[in-house]
């Protein structure tokens, strides 16, 4: 008997189309920042890669994600651990909290930081008294990347944990462990891989975010540029070759990126095949 | 050690999971705690190990191994042995790390050397026959497998109690039996005092010295299985022990009527309600005298050393169960849809308000 939908016609179709959409709306743009960042030789390329400008940019970006993935972390497992270890009042509200960073267009949060912390902000106005500058400076961006990027860790831990259940850290605390080791112990080896995950995805997030960077960083030059913001301003200054140059970097990120992501998932399905 | 809890209660949120309850538990002694999902069992358990505290208002309970007073120590401090429903291995840990895992966390001053350790695991899996499984990890095993690793764990760090939750719950029946007779044998060769959970009757009064019924938070009887069988001191405990009929009808000047159903009873005029075990209902092919109750066969099962048959008739309003010796069985050629009569041979009664329990069983 033949399954519906399962006659060659329709299935070269398909698959057809599949492919077809994937050509063109995934793989071409990704040959094309290549293909244009390429355009004028290997030269050209690598000056425009290592222009200080460009080396002060890349710098930066990497900075604000290695800083940013530490407290994401201990962020993403203190709530994860928090909602679902312990029952209080609030906890549901809570975890709809944790989901406004995915909910707010990160502008809006740019635009928020700024009224709060900029120089004439309600928090802002008292730190200046005190000589105190987050805006337009590198730990507003910093502000601005854990805002957006705070919720991956948590969401990739809450439905696992949840799915564990604390039985086995209640098994280690009767055998006479303490809160530590059993963090370190039970709890930390049964959640690393999602763990790992929720690392990855911050980072991609960390390295391109856009939006809520563009409104309190201001943009300097050499001072406080990432990547992505250097990459509009390159553009806007028609340097093609030098915007697709910086493009082409933060695609290769992205790709070694999912490189890793697929490499976790390949050995989880490893080890799931062999339990 | 002893167990002794004083006026234990439990609330959550607005639900008083357990009435202020007393227990003592000897020295040595495998107590079953038995009762229905939410009678509070399990929390009380729970309690005794520390994972739950008891309320501490009204007033505050208290409790006690041996003279030691636990009430506010630690769950890690009081040195029990919990055996989790579904046996709450570390999954990334081998068979061998998991029972090491309590003796490797011991402080430096208590731990011992990583030899006796390696001789102590070894020793407590020779115990439970898993010694060739050493190096394996928890989802290999079996759930039988698993559930005795998890008793070994338990084990490793010589608690003075053993407290376990529905070890057997989720074990298929041949592998329930085994264990059960196992845990039996160990209890008693390392006497340690145990207490465990079951919602199963049947593994109740075979494994324990003393069974505690519960129902509601409350604590409806403490017996040994025998008088818990024998003597039950409220309806919900003979109920909860077995299978049960029921009879229930008018009775005047000393018959209990019930639909075209009658029996001869000497109780004063009322509505009443009579039970009865599978066991004391004798079937034949005439009424009696003293009773005429109907009845047409409508299930056969003839495993196991009696034939269990399953009685309907218009004045029931739950079929009866029967138990009937094999000679009786045959000779009374019974076949599904014969029509007989019952003889109770003994029933039971329990007066409605269960503060004064009282049972009365007769011969009829």
């Amino acid at each position: 008997m033949r399954r519906i939908g399962d006659a060659p016609i329709v299935r070269r179709l398909l698959i057809g189309a599949a492919l077809l959409l994937s050509a063109l709306f995934l793989l071409l743009p990704l040959v094309a920042i290549f293909a244009q960042a390429f355009s004028q030789g290997v030269a050209v390329f690598w000056a425009n890669v290592s222009n200080t400008f460009t080396l002060h940019a890349i710098g930066l970006t990497l900075v604000i994600a290695l800083m940013t993935i530490p407290i994401c972390l201990v962020f993403g497992v203190a709530l994860a651990w928090l909602v679902t270890r312990f029952s209080f009042p609030g906890r549901r509200i809570l975890q709809t909290l944790i989901d406004i960073p995915f909910a707010v267009s990160p502008v809006v949060a740019g635009l928020i930081y700024l009224l709060l912390y900029g120089r004439n902000g309600w928090i802002g106005s008292w730190l200046d008294t005190h000589d105190i500058q987050l805006m337009f400076a590198w730990p507003g961006i910093l502000m601005v990347t854990i805002f957006v990027t705070c919720p991956f860790v948590a969401r990739e831990l809450i439905p696992l944990m949840q799915a564990q259940g604390s039985r086995e850290e209640e098994a280690a605390v009767t055998l006479g462990a303490s809160g530590w080791t059993t963090f370190w112990r039970v709890t930390l080896p049964n959640i690393r891989w999602a763990l790992l995950y929720g690392i990855i995805l911050t980072n991609a997030r960390a390295v391109g975010e856009f939006g809520a960077v563009s409104v309190v960083s201001g943009a300097i030059r050499g001072q406080t540029n990432t990547l992505p913001l250097h990459l509009e301003q390159l553009y806007q200054d028609y340097n093609a070759v030098g915007a697709f140059a910086s493009a082409a970097l933060l695609a290769l990120i992205a790709l070694l990126t999912l490189a890793a992501k697929a490499g976790l998932e390949w050995r989880a399905s490893r080890r799931e095949a062999f339990s | 050690m002893s167990i002794r809890l004083q006026n234990i209660a439990k609330h959550f949120a607005n639900t008083q999971a357990l009435e202020p309850i007393n227990l003592d538990i000897h020295e040595g002694e495998l107590v079953g705690l038995l009762g229905p999902s939410g009678s509070g069992k399990t929390t009380l358990l729970r309690i005794i190990a520390g994972l739950e505290n008891a309320d501490r208002s009204p007033q505050p309970g208290k409790i006690l191994f041996g003279d030691r007073d636990v009430t506010n120590v630690h769950v890690r401090d009081r040195r029990i042995g919990f055996v989790f429903q579904h046996y709450a291995l570390f999954r990334h840990m081998s068979v061998y790390d998991n029972v090491a895992f309590g003796l490797t966390v011991m402080p430096k001053k208590r731990r011992p050397s990583s030899g006796e350790i390696r001789a102590r695991v070894f020793r407590l899996l020779e115990m439970v026959q898993l010694q060739h499984l050493a190096n394996r990890l928890p989802a290999q095993l079996s759930g039988g497998q698993q559930q005795r690793v998890s008793l070994a764990r338990a084990l490793a760090v010589e608690p003075d109690v053993l407290l376990l939750d529905e070890p057997f719950g989720a074990l298929d029946a041949k592998v329930r039996q085994d264990l059960r007779r196992w845990l039996r044998r160990l209890h008693d060769e390392l006497n340690f005092t145990s207490v465990f959970v079951t919602h199963d009757q049947e593994e109740a009064l075979e494994l324990s010295d003393r069974v505690v019924v519960m129902s509601n938070g409350r604590i409806e009887q403490i017996d040994t299985p025998d008088t818990l069988y024998r003597a039950p001191k409220n309806r919900f405990v003979f109920e909860f022990l077995g299978d049960v009929n029921h009879l229930e009808g008018r009775v005047r000047d000393g018959v209990l009527t019930c639909g075209d159903a009658h029996l001869n009873v000497d109780l004063p005029d009322g509505d009443e309600e009579l039970l009865l075990r599978p066991h004391e209902v004798r079937l034949a092919e005439e009424p009696s005298p003293e009773s005429h109750l109907p009845v047409t066969i409508t299930a056969i099962s003839p495993v196991g050393a009696e034939v269990r048959v399953e009685l309907e008739a218009d004045w029931l309003a739950k079929p009866w169960q029967a138990t009937v010796r094999h000679a009786d069985f045959e000779r009374l050629h019974m076949r599904r849809g014969q029509r007989l009569f019952a003889h109770p041979r003994q029933w039971h009664r329990f007066k409605e308000d269960a503060k004064t329990p009282e049972q009365q069983a007769r011969v009829a």
